[in-house]
């Protein structure tokens, strides 16, 4: 059917042994849209990540990638996460690259450019992440902060359709938070579409289209910001939100 | 002194040809080694329960017999059927049995490269195989250096039981001479020296590559 969405999601359900973690889930993502997930630790939230870019395969449901049923058997699995950028809470990055290296190793090694011209476009994305005057550091002389920048940067390296953030800055010391929060809402406005599993409010309120509410493996409730924070319908999310703020 | 100076030129005589031998079995050994030992190490890790398993036999049977054994099968056994001259087999007896132990030293250091290297390069499209070889086996590489080159040593000193099939390194240099000049202890304490000059060398040489390429934390 045609549609202009870039990501659907139908009735998705994800099972360790007999421990149900994502209990039927389904969420539509159009593009440019800004989507932050939120909800108490343990709730499927990262594992639906996972299950989107097939780094887990679901036990139940269908996946949409624009037009291309990535749940299908006999998908590329390999073809389909080049276009889905990923950032990992643990950054992830590879420790024995530079920072323009770990942009770098996708371009030539996945997607096949060649090494001058992976060059620029890497120099490229260390700039629009504020990282080009660390590009020749390794992993372990950045900051937090910074390695996730470059995490991001690596991402965006792959050109992807879609970028989904797990927990881009719960390992980060809070004072390190702002700058990838910063590149964040950069990409948001040049138009990325991003799917963000995070705790931070603030930003789920300023940069978001829309908020996500999953506990328990299910989504409890979603709407715009500011349905979801002055007008809650559901009483779990009111509770929720009174933890937090 | 005149007399320890010409028996000592005696013995450098008949030595000093054996060093090539010595330090090409040994090269050989450890680049055969080096490669079954990452091989069977990733089968090891990511083969599955068959190759797993294939691997993991190799190397308990390999590390149970003694390596002069390995050696005189590979001679007598195997040279029966294809033809081996008495230096290949004895590098390819080394090489087999030090890919036994380079196996372990790869299987430990792939273990210690953090989970989250796999799962990253595998995030942006790598397929299992190109995530080993481009995103793991670097980092394990390099992490194995310290162990590597401790086999090095092993593996040099071990190139001495060559000698049983006949291979002119230096050990049986030092035998013929030594029974010609019934002055065993020249012929053997300089051989000795060639073993620690060797030693100290690679050693030497292999910090400095391990300083080079030592992963920042």
């Amino acid at each position: 059917m045609p549609d202009e969405s870039i990501l659907r999601i139908e009735n998705l359900r994800k099972s360790f042994g007999q421990t149900e973690v994502i209990k039927g889930v389904s969420l539509t993502v159009q593009p440019k849209e800004v989507i932050v997930i939120v909800g108490p630790s343990g709730t499927g939230k990262s594992t639906l990540l996972q299950c989107i870019n097939l780094l887990t395969r679901p036990t139940g449901g269908r996946i949409w990638l624009e037009d291309q049923e990535i749940t299908a058997p006999g998908t590329d699995e390999d073809k389909v996460r080049r276009r889905i950028g990923m950032v990992f809470q643990e950054f992830n990055l590879f420790n024995h690259l530079t920072a323009l290296d770990n942009v770098t190793v996708g371009m030539t090694k996945v997607l096949g450019m060649k090494p001058d011209e992976a060059r620029r476009k890497s120099s490229f994305e260390l700039e629009r992440v504020g990282m080009s005057e660390h590009a020749g550091k390794y992993p372990g002389q950045l900051s937090g902060g910074q390695k996730q920048r470059v995490g991001i940067a690596r991402a965006l390296g792959m050109d992807p359709s879609i970028m989904l953030f797990d927990e881009p800055t719960s390992a980060l010391d809070p004072e390190l938070t702002g700058e990838v929060l910063a590149v964040m809402q950069k990409l948001a406005r040049e138009g990325m579409t991003m799917l963000v599993v995070s705790h931070e409010m603030g930003f789920a309120r300023e940069v978001s289209n829309r908020i996500v509410f999953m506990e328990g493996g299910f989504i409890v409730e979603e709407g715009s910001p500011r349905e979801f924070f002055n007008a809650p319908k559901s009483e779990r999310t009111r509770q929720f939100l009174s933890m937090i703020t | 002194m005149e007399e320890l100076s010409r028996s000592l030129f005696t013995v450098l005589q008949y030595l000093v040809p054996g060093l090539g031998v010595t330090v090409s079995v040994t090269l050989i050994a450890l680049g055969i080694g080096f490669t079954i030992g990452t091989v069977m190490a990733v089968l090891r890790i990511y083969g599955g329960r068959i190759l797993g398993a294939v691997a993991a036999t190799y190397s308990i049977l390999v590390r149970a017999v003694p390596v002069v054994v390995i050696i005189f099968i590979l001679f007598f056994v195997i040279s029966a059927v294809v033809d081996l001259s008495p230096f290949l087999s004895g590098a390819f007896a080394l090489g087999f049995a030090s890919g036994a132990y380079q196996s372990e030293i790869f299987r430990g250091a792939i273990m210690s490269v953090p989970p989250g290297q796999m799962i990253a390069a595998r995030a942006i499209g790598m397929s299992r195989f190109k995530a080993i070889r481009c995103i793991v086996l670097p980092q394990a590489v390099r992490l194995a250096i310290p162990a590597w080159a401790n086999e090095f040593t092993l593996v040099l000193k071990d190139s001495t039981l060559v000698y049983v099939i006949g291979v002119p390194e230096i050990m049986r240099r030092a035998q013929w001479i030594s029974s010609r000049t019934l002055e065993p202890f020249m012929a053997f304490g300089t051989a000795a020296v060639f073993y620690l000059v060797f030693t100290m060398l690679a050693t030497r040489l292999l910090s400095i590559v391990e300083r080079r390429y030592r992963i920042i934390m």
